[in-house]
């Protein structure tokens, strides 16, 4: 692979939340957290709700909460693939924190709750991460 | 004339009120397709990627899926029938009915049973009028549709068509109506799909099961680029495993697309229909100003002539009378 950057494209299904050049990005598989590098394999693996990280071609660093999803690596291209996706800026911390709190009250017994939790954790992490 | 000048002069006013509205609503369609419109754009990517992805995964795996499994004797279909949630559009909601009809008969024909799934409230009215049973159904947004409305659908098809398979414990999802209801073999959908501003058709897709080969999806505008190797890929964790990931995602992307393709068309017709109403209306307007004058003038012209043949008989008495 010629140059080293990632082309990163995050799309949630109902627009593309954040696309541009990175050197590197973090993800968080079903397998645990995955770095993706300029020159990495082709792939496809399945995320969780978790946290991404992008570090852009400037040196900024991108941090976004996503659902469940994808991430797909093919030729330094990196999409991300998300029902739902929010970059950290957009998301209100208060409110985060609140959901996560109402969330954690709730339990985690079931896979549902499970989610919640971990959809809400993420957002969290997420603001934080990027502060 | 056979109407009065006030009669005519009430219907005059009531058409402009009715004018009015239509306008009204001819403008509020037109303002809202161009949100209806960005809203399919917005959506393209991610169902472009998806589409890459399902490529990918059954090109380079010969994992087989459930979702992807041709049943061998088909004997249960479901149909997905996209409405409106509204009229006042012109021939959308009928044509898109008389689609269905036309699917459902074709169906029966070939020994299926048809298990309808409706969304929109016109659809709904449609069959519970002829008291035909809906398995399941949706509405209340019609005109802009969100991601969880599509996934809802997603979820309760896919609960179905499951359902007979042993490995999916998913039933729990399925609507608890009937639980002896054999599993859906097949699933369509019935939407109405936008081509331009002026051209809206009903149109069919079999969603499940999901006949994947390099390239599907051509007819959503969702097809890769030509000439677009895929590459050898890796799966995380395994490809059997990522498929079973992205199969219901791509089955929800679709069903949203639809609704999406659904919702600009809708709003095309309506406009369409509202402008038609709203030239109707100044036609009537016009005939009915037209016709108003003439009894105005028609009048005065009577009047004039009973005071003269009056005056006149006047005059004649007088001389007469001299």
């Amino acid at each position: 692979m010629s140059d080293a950057l990632l082309h990163v494209e995050l799309v949630a299904a109902d627009r593309v939340v954040w696309s541009g050049e990175a050197t590197m990005v973090i993800a968080r598989t079903s397998e645990g957290d995955l770095g993706v590098l300029p020159g990495h394999e082709s792939m496809l693996a399945v995320l969780v709700e978790g946290v991404v990280e992008v570090r852009a071609d400037g040196g900024e660093v991108w941090v976004a909460a996503v659902d469940a999803g994808f991430l797909s690596v093919a030729d330094d291209r990196v999409s991300i693939l998300s029902e739902q996706a929010e970059m950290s800026h957009e998301i209100d911390l208060e409110r985060a924190r609140h959901d996560l709190e109402r969330a954690q009250s709730e339990g985690e017994d079931d896979d549902e709750a499970l989610e919640a939790v971990r959809r809400a954790e993420a957002r969290v992490r997420a603001v934080e991460r990027a502060g | 004339m056979a109407a009065s000048l006030r009669e005519l002069r009430g219907k005059i006013k009531s058409t402009q009120a009715t004018k009015k509205i239509t306008r009204a609503m001819e403008l509020i369609a037109a303002s809202r397709i161009i949100k209806a419109q960005q809203q399919a754009q917005a959506a393209l990517p991610y169902a472009r990627e998806l589409t890459r992805a399902v490529s990918a995964v059954a090109t380079f795996s010969n994992v087989d899926h459930p979702l992807t499994t041709e049943h061998p004797d088909p004997k249960r279909a479901a149909v997905v029938i996209i409405t409106s949630d509204r009229g006042l559009a012109g021939s959308y909601s009928s044509a898109l009915l008389k689609e269905s009809e036309r699917l459902v008969e074709k169906l029966h024909s070939e020994g299926k049973e048809v298990d309808l799934y409706v969304s929109g409230r016109k659809g709904i009215a449609y069959f519970t009028f002829r008291q035909r049973d809906l398995a399941d159904s949706w509405s209340g947004y019609s005109d802009s549709p969100t991601y969880e409305a599509a996934r809802e659908i997603a979820e309760a098809i896919l609960a179905a068509f499951l359902a007979g398979d042993e490995s999916h414990e998913e039933s729990d999802v399925e609507p608890a109506e009937d639980n002896e209801r054999t599993p859906v073999d097949e699933v369509h959908v019935v939407f109405t799909r936008f081509r331009s501003m002026l051209v809206q058709e009903p149109d069919v897709i079999r969603l499940l099961p999901l006949e994947v080969v390099e390239g599907v999806a051509d007819d959503d505008d969702q097809l890769p680029q030509d000439g677009d190797i895929l590459p050898l890929y890796e799966f995380e964790p395994s490809a059997a495993e990522v498929l079973d990931a992205l199969l219901p995602r791509y089955v929800t992307s679709r069903i949203f697309a639809a609704l999406l393709q659904a919702a600009a068309s809708e709003l095309a017709a309506r406009q369409r229909a509202m402008k038609s109403a709203t030239d109707n209306a100044e036609d009537l307007i016009q005939k009915y100003t037209r016709i108003a004058n003439q009894a105005r003038q028609a009048g005065i012209t009577q009047e004039i002539s009973e005071i003269v043949g009056g005056a006149n008989a006047l005059a004649d008495a007088n001389a007469g009378s001299e």
